[in-house]
């Protein structure tokens, strides 16, 4: 144990993911050692992360404004949209730079045993989006890009269900199956199967 | 498949144990308590990535040690494999294979396969249905590793749709309706991951209750016919033949609509109990003595010799599959009477490898006391 503010230091950090006791350590004396100035920044951007984020009122993801960048974006496909769990998750298929439509953030996925059901997620909004048109477009297409777990899945099929009936609205799930430049023969059993389930002609 | 050397380091009570074992029946012999069963238990734990007598890892560790190790060379078909298992509590395993790094522990699954009988395989007869489904579902693991992810599959779904059940029975009697469109979505799903894993279990079992059947026959011949059944919650609307030898294989898609329709006729009592009512998880797979179900009706040695034909069914039916597991026995000549003991060994003898451990040497009988070890005070020698 260490004295007063060096290990409430260490604990508050100690409390976020993916840090244990040693790195929390290892992270309170870099800070220890470092620049007044430098602590400053982390100290200014710290507090803004949580005064001047908000939620975009379109997708739901984290934005400076009220609508987010990619939101706002004129190019954007406006006629699809893919939903997906977490803003984390918009990184990740922006990074594929393959998709060209905007997002919906559900803010997580079905959940009974941590109490998250549909009012607890964005479904209401992605509703009332699909029924409105943008600048003369309708949406008619729905990409869901759950993550393949259990929850994601179901969330999912539940999205399925609710979307089925409007007219003109084609949904979509993201394939699952094998990882680019891998060997056949390191896939595990269950992401074999579901390619094979899955596979496509030629 | 055989074993051809298994080396622990802390691991239960022992410091350090390096045995180098051949093809055909081997016996360790040591007084109780000398950590004979911790040796076998360390193979098991290599086949299966669990233990027969604790549900977690932290006691499969020598006390004081930070970790265990199990090293075993598996010969398979000419084909030697080294398979290594660092066991840390509280932290994922890792394992080597050939001494690279396997990817994911899992993937050890299915490199060595045994089959151990132990005392505590008594429950398997005398215990709760939840004994006679893990026995069904660790046995369909070995066979195929893949339903492992089903298995972990339908109970996270299982664990999901209690939740919602609890929680909209109570909106429900608090008169605010609760959310039934979200229910559905969880029924498919539960029926989906049900279904197939009620399929492999009824397949499974129309696979097994021959071969159990005989292997009793084999152990008890004066006793009365030994028989398996599985029982379903779906009860007289499971199809006819299914889970019963020579009858059609099961259909997932069939069972899937079942279920379904099975859970819509439960729905307003799951909801008042805030459990569910219908699925594998709470099936049974009867065991039958004569007319009278073997639980309650057996006495000590048929209920024990049950249980070892329970073992020997797995046994040929992983053979079957085309690979020869290793054949454990662990303490079991000792509760078993003079000609149940020569029967069990004629079958074992047929093995191509069994490990009995006995705590006295006049209780095995000869035809498997080839080669013999003597275990005590922390030390494992072989004596012949």
């Amino acid at each position: 144990m260490y004295e007063g503010p060096v290990q409430d230091l260490i604990d508050e950090l100690g409390r976020l993911p993916g840090v244990g006791p040693k790195s929390a350590q290892r992270i309170a004396f870099h800070l220890l050692a470092a620049e007044p100035a430098d602590v400053t920044r982390l100290q200014e951007v710290l507090q803004k992360v949580k005064e001047g984020i908000q939620f975009c009122d379109v997708c739901g993801n984290v934005s400076e404004e009220t609508t987010c960048r990619i939101c706002r974006d004129p190019r954007r496909d406006l006629s699809v949209v893919c939903v997906v769990e977490e803003p984390k998750d918009v990184l990740a298929i922006e990074r594929t730079r393959e998709f060209k439509g905007r997002y919906h953030v559900l803010g997580g996925a079905l959940d009974p045993l941590s109490g998250v059901g549909p009012d607890q997620l964005r479904i209401r909004e992605l509703l009332s989006r699909i029924g409105t048109t943008l600048d003369g477009v309708d949406i008619t297409e729905i990409i869901i890009a759950t993550d393949p777990n259990t929850e994601g899945e179901a969330t999912a099929t539940y999205l399925m269900r609710m979307l089925k009936d409007f007219p003109g609205l084609t949904v979509t799930r993201l394939a699952s199956g094998l990882p680019m430049g891998g060997d056949l023969e390191f896939a595990d059993e269950l992401t074999l199967g579901r390619a094979l389930s899955g596979r496509r002609a030629m | 498949m055989y074993v051809r050397h298994l080396q622990v380091t802390d691991f239960r009570s022992w410091a350090h144990a390096d045995v180098p074992l051949e093809p055909g029946p081997s016996v360790l012999i040591g007084a109780n308590g000398q950590g004979k069963t911790n040796l076998v238990e360390a193979i098991g734990y290599v086949a299966t990535l669990s233990s027969h007598r604790v549900a977690t890892d932290a006691p499969l560790v020598r006390i004081g040690a930070p970790r265990a190790v199990v090293r075993t060379a598996v010969v398979h078909s000419g084909r030697e494999l080294l398979v290594e298992l660092e066991i840390t509590p509280g932290k994922a395993n890792r394992a080597r294979i050939n001494r690279a790094p396997a990817g994911k522990p899992r993937d050890v699954l299915g490199i060595l396969r045994t089959v151990l009988f132990a005392p505590e395989d008594l429950a398997l007869v005398r215990g709760d249905p939840g004994e006679r489904r893990r026995f069904a579902d660790d046995l369909l693991v070995a066979r195929t590793p893949r339903l492992a992810g089903l298995r972990s599959d339908y109970e996270r779904v299982l664990k999901q749709r209690g939740a919602l059940l609890k929680s909209s029975g109570a909106a429900r009697r608090a008169g605010r309706g609760g959310d039934i469109s979200t229910l559905e979505v969880w029924d498919g799903h539960l029926a989906r991951h049900g279904a197939q894993l009620l399929a492999y279990r009824l397949n499974l079992v129309a696979d097994l209750e021959p071969l159990v059947a005989a292997a009793y026959a084999g152990v008890a011949p004066e006793s009365r016919p030994a028989q398996i059944r599985y029982r379903s919650t779906l009860g007289a609307d499971l199809p006819e033949g299914y889970g019963v030898p020579g009858g059609p294989r099961a259909d997932a898609e069939q069972l899937e609509t079942l279920l379904l329709e099975s859970m819509a006729k439960v729905r307003s009592q799951e909801l008042d109990r805030g459990v569910c009512l219908v699925g594998p998880h709470r099936d049974d797979v009867e065991l039958i003595l004569g007319d009278a179900p073997a639980k309650g009706y057996a006495s000590h040695g048929e209920s024990w010799s049950f249980a070892l034909a329970l073992r020997l069914g797995a046994y040929e039916v992983l053979r079957g599959d085309g690979v020869e597991p290793v054949l454990v026995l662990d303490d079991v000549f000792a509760e078993l009477d003079r000609r149940r003991r020569q029967r069990l060994a004629t079958v074992a003898a047929a093995a191509e490898q069994v490990l009995v451990t006995a705590a006295v040497a006049e209780d095995v009988p000869a035809e498997l006391d080839a080669v013999r070890y003597d275990v005590g005070e922390g030390e494992i020698h072989r004596v012949r």
